[in-house]
C-alpha cells in the first residue's frame, strides 16, 4: 500500500500558524480512520518540545508526528501551504522556519518510521520533488508522485 | 587510533536518531575512522554519558550544553543544509586524540 491518497492531501491550505495546519491534517486522518481522538493534541504537544521543522534547501518542510499508541493505521497526510507558515525548527529552540509543505505522519510501528524517515530524507534533500509537490494542483497527482519515491509498507 | 564512541540522542521515537546514526558510520567508514555508534533518547542522556562514555554527542533536539562532551546538532543529516560542514566539523572532532 502506498503511505498518501488523495483524501489525505490539501493542496492549497491557507493557515495563519502551525496549529492551524496540525489540526486541519489531523482532522482528515481522524475522520477516515486512520488515528485516535488522541492524536492531534498528541502532535501539538509533542511539536512544542521536539519541534519539526526542517531547513531543507529552496523548499522547506515539517515533519509533525506522535508516538505509535494514538496511530490506528499508518498514512502520512500532505499539506501544501499557500502562505509559509512558521514552524519551531528541529534542534534548535530558538530558531524557526517558514514551511512551505506539511508531511503528517502517522506511523504504527517504529521500526517502519525508521525507514520511512529515511526515505524522506531522500525526498527532502531533493528540491525538484518538492517544487513538483508544491506546483501540481491534482491531489491524485501529488499522490502518485509521492508514493512512488517511498516503499509499500506491510502493516502487521 | 582508539575506537571512538558517537551517541545520537533525539526526541521520543528514536527514529531522527536512527536515520542520523547511520549516516554517521557511513561517513566514519568513508574516513576511515574506527566508530561505535549508539543512540538514547534526549531525557537518557545524562545516563547514557556515564554508562557509554561518548567523545561527541550529535543532538537531533535541544540537549543541555554543560554535558562536558563536544555536541553537535545533526538535523543537517535530516535537512540536507549544512550537512558538509557538520561532516567535516565531526571528522575533524573524531580524529582528535
Amino acid at each position: 500500500m502506498g503511505w498518501t491518497q488523495p483524501s489525505l492531501i490539501e493542496t492549497s491550505l491557507e493557515a495563519t500558524d502551525s496549529t492551524q495546519v496540525i489540526e486541519a491534517l489531523g482532522t482528515l486522518l481522524f475522520d477516515q480512520g486512520y488515528v485516535r481522538d488522541t492524536f492531534v493534541q498528541a502532535v501539538l504537544d509533542r511539536e512544542k518540545v521536539f519541534a519539526t521543522g526542517l531547513p531543507t534547501p529552496e523548499i522547506q518542510v515539517a515533519i509533525p508526528h506522535a508516538d505509535v499508541e494514538h496511530v490506528l493505521r499508518s498514512a502520512i497526510a500532505i499539506g501544501v501551504l499557500v502562505h509559509p507558515v512558521e514552524f519551531g525548527e528541529m534542534g534548535n529552540p530558538e530558531g524557526t522556519v517558514p514551511v512551505r509543505i506539511v508531511f503528517m505522519l502517522a506511523v504504527k510501528q517504529s521500526d517502519s518510521l525508521v525507514s520511512l524517515l529515511q526515505n524522506l530524507v531522500g525526498i527532502f534533500q531533493n528540491p525538484a520533488i518538492l517544487h513538483e509537490i508544491l506546483e501540481t494542483p491534482e491531489r491524485e497527482v501529488i499522490a502518485v508522485l509521492f508514493n512512488e519515491k517511498l516503499p509499500d509498507y506491510q502493516e502487521a | 587510533m582508539v575506537k571512538k564512541r558517537v551517541l545520537v540522542a533525539c526526541g521520543t521515537s528514536i527514529a531522527t536518531a536512527t536515520v542520523a546514526a547511520s549516516a554517521v558510520a557511513d561517513m566514519a567508514k568513508s574516513a576511515g575512522i574506527d566508530v561505535e555508534v549508539a543512540q538514547c533518547k534526549a531525557a537518557e542522556i545524562h545516563g547514557k554519558i556515564q554508562t557509554f562514555s561518548p567523545h561527541v554527542i550529535i543532538a537531533m533536539t535541544p540537549v543541555p550544553s554543560d554535558l562536558g562532551v563536544p555536541v553537535f546538532n545533526g538535523v543537517p543529516f535530516l535537512s540536507g543544509i549544512g550537512l558538509d560542514q557538520l561532516k567535516s566539523d565531526l571528522v575533524e572532532a573524531l580524529k582528535k586524540d
